[in-house]
């Protein structure tokens, strides 16, 4: 039991990870794969913050009287990757709405069906 | 002043240019000033590799932080040897596409293109040279999110379904790298390559580091479309503008290559990845397969640009079989590959793209009667094409040769003769193309049509790249001390960093892991 | 030669192989004006034939001609070395192509071919590229020639370009390409990774310390790698390279494309394996017998051939296995007749092949069973036909005979009987399937329901194509009185010996 809850913070990282995998493999509408791929990403920047928590520290900014700090490095790191994963979200959803215009739906199987896809 | 910063402005240069391009909105202006850019990262990048080949590594502290804390730059011989590479293509293409884009990109697009192909030169140049295993992954994005849009320029409407499946399973790469250096930062504490290399050592057996190795060697897998990650590539290759394609075959994974040579042999070690993980056998084995099944596909494929690409495939085989065999001889034969394959992929598709240029297909029956009408255009792609193969005094000999004496070194008789068998593939997919071309007669519904010979600005790149082809299958003096001095150089560290902890030189290491094991507690 | 003395005698190999080259480039340039551009044909044949006997006169002064051009590899690279075998072959190569451009210059006219300049040129590089297999001085520069060779011989083969040429191109680019990159090379590879070296060494460059049993296997690499020697089961390229216009099935695949082949294999043997060497091999006499049996097999499918050109193709893959046995036999006896056999064959074929060709153009006859009484009308072919068939056959007074002669002796000294009894039963097959062409037409009638308006037309084929096949002809005859100076040049051979 106690395995389960030291690791909570993975837990959840894992989950959420295997929740975006699983809708981007499964989802048939292009919107809801961008969805699962920002659930995916999300479940990494959670795993970065949590490791950046050092237990008894508080947030990294210089107050007089406090010695022990959380590390802010990782909060740095994924502030870029949220950055990255914003852009990247915004080039799929551009994506989407070319694709809606050429194709007329957002539907995989739809458009699918109208080429010859290789 | 500027030979100080000598080693940040092939990345810089580009990347301040991007947005100026945009800008300059004209085509011919976006045109003129992308290629006078990458043409300058091409000089400077040249001049990286004559100090990195005389002086050795060059180390540059971004913003003035020192390493490991702050973002390091590192230029050996490996990285600048195949930035040169990338940046000679990538000027080549520039100076391609003015025409190519013009068939193929709509007019309101051509700045855009212009600016995304700058932006995805910076990621790759990035990429090449950063010492930083975070700020790759930065440079990684910002050169795949270039080429999504790059792959969806085209105007056909299947480039967009292409690309955004390649966006999916770029992110998913990408991110797959994100958690690996996630975890390896867990562990060490530092995000420095050099920093990582020393301190991953002491950790051998630590399962955060086995599990961060597992990560990256994945996500790099998918960015290079190892077998049986590559099912992105042949559809985004096929459906994007011939000028992009030609850039993404001939440097894109091959970065990824090199990302992945960069991780084995001086983050993670030789003996780890090899020894310990057994990693040496998976790649061989999925090399193999990649050589074998992607060329038989690129043989039953009707558009010669879905054959190329994965032809494309197969040689990324050809590429992870050499770094397999774990010898200098064998990542010797990885880095000229990863030169010579660039330029027999750069003229093909530029060739290929001069047809689409004239005929406005690329199906294999197109071709049919183009050897008379458009013969300088089909003598390039017959030579780039004799390269593909291995007909001897061409770069693919060169490259076959280095690749099947390292396997022969290891006594791997078995893998010597299955890369020899599996080239002659390429005979058959080559064949059938150039036997339309010069042994059909062009249909009689095409013979009103003026097809004729493309521009000179066409030609001069492409046949730029068949010279290479050949003059590098001869003179292969170059190619051959730089890729060795990168091997041997990439050997070095790697057994430096081994002696180091053996002598008990130990770094403090911070132990992240066990502070964040506390959070819960 | 004194008019190429004032030369470096190194020079000599670098002008053989470029004078042909230029010789290409000419004829592509004087395209337009064909009488010019034939000219430019039979002067540069010339002037390569004076360059040859130049350095056949060097090598039987013993003068060592080495010529290192670029390096490819860390010292490995193209280099030429003259050495007697060469000097051989070269000689065969460069007179025979003479009397091809002048017979070519007939038959391309009097059948009224098309791309003439393109046959021309690559006819031009391809013996450029047999030039540089006969001079080279190491495996890699043999390969790279043998390669140039086989790509420069593809157009030649899709002359006609209709669908039989194509499907004959296919075939013929397929099993060439594929043999040699997947045997030859990995072989070549193989003995380099091996000994360190690629050089053609006297005494060759394997010695004890090599594992037998992996030079067992190189040495069948070789063999079927070089798949110009057309050992069977890799023989099928030369039949359907016979959609050829008939100069190219005469001189390239009846002399210098299968000759480069067998001639690889001897030098292989001679100068990399050793002629001592490979008695220890176990896969020697395997290789052997099956060179033995692509004697009598191909003898055999020969004489199922109506089409004239496919029976002599059928005979070419057979004589051709005689060379592979000469050299597999492992005796300087037979490795003499295996080299002399290079030559005598040439002579005898190529007037087989010219006579098909004359009887071609001036009948449009390609089945042997509508040549009967042929004869009388075309006399002087026939004869040349019957002559090149007894040479073949390898009976006195025909230049056939004497490399016959040495190689059964060679069988009889190293006690391989049954290879004697190939060669006896090789010969009654051959005449089975030679002889009676010129019989019929010089004795039967004429066919029923042969149009009997284009009988009476017929003649004898254009000047140019009579000339040539009397000096082949001719040939035959003076060579079985006058071998001498090819035995001589045999016998400068390391290890060779006609005695």
């Amino acid at each position: 039991m106690s395995f389960i809850l030291d690791y909570y913070n993975y837990w959840v990282v894992v989950f959420l990870m295997m929740a975006g995998f699983y809708i981007v493999i499964s989802a048939n509408n292009l919107v809801k794969k961008i969805v699962g791929l920002n659930i995916f990403q999300t479940s990494v920047f959670m795993l970065y913050i949590s490791m950046g928590k050092v237990s008894g520290g508080t947030a990294p900014i210089v107050v007089e009287g406090v010695t022990q700090y959380s590390n802010p490095l990782p909060h740095v790191l994924i502030l870029t990757a949220i950055v990255v994963g914003v852009a990247t979200t915004a080039v799929g959803l551009a994506l989407i709405v070319r694709i809606k215009r050429a194709y007329g739906t957002v539907e995989e199987n739809e458009f699918d069906n109208k080429d010859d896809v290789i | 002043m500027l030979e100080q910063h000598l080693a940040v402005l092939p990345i810089i240069l580009p990347l301040i240019a991007a947005p100026l391009a945009l800008i300059l909105g004209r085509s011919i202006f976006s045109w003129g000033f992308a290629t006078l850019v990458s043409g300058l990262a091409f000089l400077l990048s040249w001049q990286l590799l004559a100090a990195a080949l005389s002086d050795g590594v060059l180390s540059y502290a971004v913003g003035g932080w020192a390493p490991p804390w702050g973002i390091e730059l590192r230029v050996d011989a490996a990285n600048a040897f195949v930035l040169l590479a990338v940046t000679a293509i990538s000027t080549l293409v520039l100076v391609y596409s003015k025409h190519s884009i013009e068939k193929e990109v709509k007019a309101a697009n051509h700045s855009l293109f212009y600016t995304a192909h700058l932006l995805c030169l910076a990621g790759l140049s990035g990429i090449l040279i950063t010492g930083d295993a975070f700020n790759l992954f930065v440079f990684l994005e910002i050169s795949s999110l270039a080429t999504y849009t790059l792959v969806s320029l085209a105007s056909d409407r299947r480039c967009l379904t292409a690309a955004f499946r390649y966006l999916v399973m770029g992110t998913i790469g990408a991110t797959f790298i994100l958690i690996g250096v996630g975890l390896l930062y867990m562990k060490t504490g530092t995000l420095n390559m050099l920093d990582l290399a020393e301190r991953i050592d002491l950790y051998d057996s630590s399962r955060t580091i086995n599990t961060g190795l597992a990560f990256i060697m994945v996500g790099v897998s998918i960015k290079l479309a190892l077998f049986p990650l590559h099912m992105w590539l042949p559809p985004a290759y096929t459906h994007a503008p011939s000028a992009v394609t030609a850039f993404l075959a001939s440097t894109a994974t091959k970065v990824a290559v090199y990302v992945m040579i960069r991780f084995i042999f001086t983050v993670f070690g030789i003996d780890h990845v090899f020894v310990d993980m057994g990693m040496g056998l998976i790649l061989m084995a999925l090399a193999v397969v990649a050589i074998f099944k992607c060329s038989y596909m690129a043989t039953v494929q009707s558009n010669v640009k879905t054959v190329l690409a994965y032809s494309s495939v197969a040689q990324i085989g050809y590429l992870v079989l050499g770094l397999s065999l774990v010898s200098v001889s064998g990542l010797m034969a990885s880095m000229i590959h990863i030169f010579n394959h660039a330029l027999m992929k750069g003229a093909l598709f530029m060739a290929v793209g001069a047809v689409f240029y004239r005929v406005g297909s690329v199906d294999i029956k197109d071709f049919a009667g183009l050897g008379r009408k458009m013969p300088l255009t089909m003598a390039a792609f017959t030579i780039a094409g004799l390269s593909i193969i291995g007909v001897p005094l061409t770069v693919g000999f060169v490259s076959k040769w280095y690749l099947v004496i390292a396997a022969l070194e290891q006594d791997q008789w078995l893998v010597a003769a299955l890369v020899l068998v599996g080239s002659l593939f390429a005979v058959i997919y080559i064949g059938r193309i150039i036997e339309a071309a010069y042994f059909q007669k062009l249909p009689e519904s095409r013979s009103s049509e003026n097809i004729k010979e493309v521009s000179w600005l066409m030609l001069v790149p492409m046949w730029v790249l068949v010279i290479a082809n050949i003059y590098f299958g001869i003179d292969t003096s170059l190619t051959t001390e730089a890729a060795n001095s990168a091997s041997e150089w990439l050997f070095q560290t790697n057994s430096m960093l081994e002696n180091k902890v053996m002598e008990g030189e130990v770094l403090e290491g911070h132990a992240i892991e066990e502070k964040a094991q506390e959070v819960s507690s | 030669m004194n008019l190429w003395q004032a030369l470096e005698p190194a020079q000599l190999i670098t002008l053989s192989i470029c004078v042909p080259f230029v010789g290409a480039l000419l004829v592509i340039a004087t395209g337009k004006v064909p009488n010019l551009r034939e000219a430019v044909t039979l002067i540069t044949a010339a002037i390569l034939l004076s360059l040859v006997l130049a350095i056949t006169d060097y090598t039987f002064l013993g003068t060592t001609l080495e010529l290192d051009v670029v390096e490819l590899f860390p010292g490995l690279g193209i280099s030429f070395n003259v050495e007697p075998l060469g000097v051989l072959f070269a000689l065969v190569a460069s007179f025979l192509w003479i009397v091809t451009s002048i017979y070519a210059i007939g038959y391309m006219r009097g059948h009224n071919e098309i791309n003439q300049t393109r046959f021309f040129c690559c006819f031009a590089l391809s013996i450029s590229s047999v030039m540089g297999i006969c001079f080279s001085g190491n495996l890699l520069t043999l390969f790279i020639f043998y390669e140039v060779l086989t790509l420069s011989t593809y157009p030649l083969v899709t002359h006609a370009g209709n669908d039989a040429a194509k499907q004959g191109g296919r075939i013929y680019l397929g099993i060439l390409l594929s043999t040699s990159i997947a045997f030859l090379l990995f072989a070549i590879l193989g003995t380099y990774a091996l000994t360190g070296t690629l050089d053609f060494r006297a005494g060759g460059i394997f010695d004890d310390s090599h594992n037998k049993v992996v030079l067992s296997v190189l040495l069948v690499l070789f063999c079927y790698g070089v798949g110009k020697a057309a050992i069977m089961p890799f023989h099928r390229w030369l039949p359907a390279a016979m959609v050829a216009p008939t100069p190219v099935s005469a001189l390239l695949h009846a002399v210098a494309v299968v000759k480069a082949g067998v001639f690889s294999i001897l030098k292989i043997i001679i100068y990399i394996f050793g002629i001592e060497g490979l008695k220890d091999l176990v896969t020697t006499d395997v290789m052997l017998y099956i060179g033995a049996a692509t004697i009598v097999l191909s003898s055999c499918i020969a004489m199922t051939k109506d089409n004239l050109k496919a029976r002599l193709a059928y005979s070419t893959v057979s004589q051709l296995s005689y060379i592979v046995v000469g050299a597999l036999l492992a005796s300087s006896i037979a490795s003499a007749g295996a080299a002399l056999h290079i030559a005598t064959h040439a002579v005898g074929k190529i007037t087989l092949f010219f006579c098909a060709g004359a009887i071609m153009v001036a009948s449009h006859k390609k089945n042997i069973s509508d040549m009967a009484g042929l004869g009388r009308k075309m006399p002087i072919t026939f004869a040349a036909f019957a002559i090149g068939a007894i040479s073949i056959i390898g009976l006195p007074p025909m230049a056939g005979t004497w490399s016959k002669w040495y190689l059964a002796i060679g069988a009889l000294e190293t006690d391989k009987f049954i290879i004697v009894a190939v060669l006896m039963v090789s010969s009654l097959l051959n005449i089975a399937y030679l002889l009676p062409i010129p019989i019929k037409a010089f004795f039967s009638k004429p066919a029923e329901g042969a149009e009997p308006w284009r009988w009476s037309q017929t003649k004898e084929a254009p000047l140019p194509i009579l000339v040539a096949l009397t000096v082949t002809s001719g040939c035959c005859l003076a060579m079985f009185f006058y071998l001498q100076p090819l035995v001589d040049l045999v016998n400068l051979i390391p290890g060779v010996s006609t005695k």
